[in-house]
């Protein structure tokens, strides 16, 4: 296996993170669950920066948004499966 | 311009585009030294102090009681070559729980084991014995010196004549082998993004993992910032009992701090704007990361107020201090605290005056643009090249040769970020 495109934490995780440079749309990602290093495919559907999150299945506008497992916020506008997830499209439940 | 070498490996290292401009850079490939290995990274070479606490550096502070005194210790300073003032902001007219954490911040950082001796000047003789006071309980030599009746110059050069003792005298004192165990490591992060969570955070977290069931006194914080993660946060406590204290001290501050003061919501501070180009979007993600300094395994035994020294024995501890690295770094070094680790994503440049702050990075960009400012390099990590229990063992021989001496890259670019924590206004 050759260095991934994109890294999520668990399974249940529902946006992952970019960890190369310069990813452009129409990429064919290489995409590895770091709990149980399980690997599958995703095409980023946009150019997103390293660091930057994409969403790994179609999102509604409402749902709660996970990473770590965990519930990190909610989406404030539909994201598509492959799309850049950021503060234009998930907000804090906090502040 | 031609380059003259002799003795080292020359590697050209391309750097970042500046407007447009390729800079390149050459860096010296220095001769291999030889790096602990094995039952090497069981020890240290540090200074035992008179209360028995061990230091990895040997300074001699010209502390100042307050921002009035500031020019006469950088005077000191500028006479005594060897001999380090810290410079700050405060100190005058503050009270009640503001000013006692005042004075734990300024007796603390001279109890520090790095710290060998310390001249205190303030601006009044009252305030500078307390802190005198404080300090001499470690055993180790401290004067103080008060300027009202007497001006700068006279001050100056009093306490110049005792810096300069000092300052020699701490010269000839050894390093010796103590066990690792003997080492106070803390954490904060930093221009944090995506990447600490998955890389540098852990690695400093599978370092506690190691080190604290070892024997290692430890220590988090950042109250804000365990803001979407303090339901996990409050089950890590070693019991029920210490997780409850600790909720209710994340409330008040939610309570007295957030709630009482905010204008609108927190999303333009928490997470930052550089956090954010970095790619992490909520609180809540940041928080996650966040608390993956603390590995899998370890428990906190008690909770620190800002700049508090740890009394239970061995173990990690949480400190309640700011997000805002060089006041949280500042108020543990307080705490004394003589190694600090600090993971960063986008690449925070910090320092402390006494303390070597040990940067981890896994960004590879940062790595690209920044390198100067990283001392371990986690970046692979991310390409599946390095495992997480192998960057906590590079992050533990990194502790293991700072401690032993080498200076950090805050250290070597002169990074002393020394920023007090204050709690409210002067009268």
């Amino acid at each position: 296996m050759g260095a991934p495109h994109l890294l999520a934490h668990e399974k249940k995780d529902t946006v992952g993170v970019v960890v190369v440079e310069g990813l452009k749309a129409g990429t064919d990602m290489l995409a590895v669950v770091t709990h149980d290093n399980s690997d599958f495919r995703i095409t980023a559907k946009q150019d997103i920066p390293i660091g930057h999150k994409v969403a790994l299945k179609d999102i509604k506008k409402g749902d709660t948004v996970w990473k770590y497992g965990q519930d990190i916020g909610v989406a404030k506008a539909d994201i598509k499966k492959g799309e850049h997830a950021h503060v234009h499209n998930i907000k804090t439940k906090r502040w | 311009m031609s380059l003259m070498v002799a003795n080292f490996d020359l590697v050209q290292r391309k750097l970042k585009n500046v407007k447009g401009r390729k800079i390149e850079a050459e860096a010296f490939k220095a001769p291999a030294v030889k790096r602990p290995t094995g039952r090497a990274l069981d020890s240290i070479m540090g200074w035992r102090r008179e209360n028995g606490r061990v230091g990895v550096r040997n300074h001699v502070l010209i502390l100042p009681l307050d921002d009035l005194s500031n020019a006469a210790c950088e005077a000191v300073a500028n006479n005594i070559k060897g001999t380090l003032a810290i410079p700050h902001a405060y100190g005058r007219l503050q009270f009640g729980e503001d000013l006692d954490v005042h004075f734990r911040t300024l007796i603390g950082t001279g109890s520090n084991p790095n710290v060998a001796a310390v001249v205190v000047i303030g601006i009044e003789d009252q305030w500078t014995k307390i802190v005198v006071d404080g300090i001499a309980k470690t055993g180790k030599p401290v004067v103080g010196f008060g300027i009202e009746g007497h001006g700068d110059i006279a001050t100056i050069a009093k306490a110049s004549y005792v810096a300069k003792e000092f300052v020699q005298w701490s010269s000839e004192l050894a390093r010796e082998k103590c066990p690792i165990t003997d080492l106070w490591v803390s954490t904060k992060c930093g221009e944090s993004d995506t990447t600490t969570g998955l890389s540098s955070c852990p690695t400093v977290g599978n370092m506690y993992d190691k080190l604290i069931p070892k024997g290692i006194y430890g220590v988090f914080g950042e109250t804000s910032e365990i803001t979407g993660a303090e339901h996990l946060c409050k089950e890590r406590a070693a019991t029920k009992e210490v997780g409850e204290r600790w909720y209710k001290m994340w409330k008040a501050y939610q309570d007295d701090v957030i709630e009482a003061h905010k204008t609108n919501d927190l999303s333009d501070s928490q997470p930052t704007k550089g956090n954010i180009a970095g790619g992490l979007t909520t609180i809540e993600e940041k928080a996650l990361g966040n608390l993956e300094k603390i590995g899998r395994e370890c428990r906190y035994i008690d909770i620190l107020q800002p700049a508090e020294a740890p009394a239970k024995g061995p173990g990690l501890y949480y400190m309640d201090t700011s997000s805002a690295a060089a006041e949280c770094v500042t108020l543990m070094a307080a705490g004394g605290y003589v190694i600090h680790t600090f993971p960063t994503g986008q690449g925070n440049v910090i320092g402390n005056p006494i303390v070597p702050v040990i940067k981890i990075t896994g960004n590879p960009k940062t790595m690209r643009t920044m390198p100067e400012h990283i001392d371990v390099d986690v970046s692979g990590v991310l390409k599946r090249t390095m495992t997480i229990p192998q960057a906590g063992d590079a992050l533990i021989e990194n502790i293991v040769r700072t401690a032993n001496g080498r200076l950090t890259a805050s250290e070597a670019l002169g990074h002393r970020e020394f920023s007090l924590t204050k709690l409210y206004r002067s009268a």
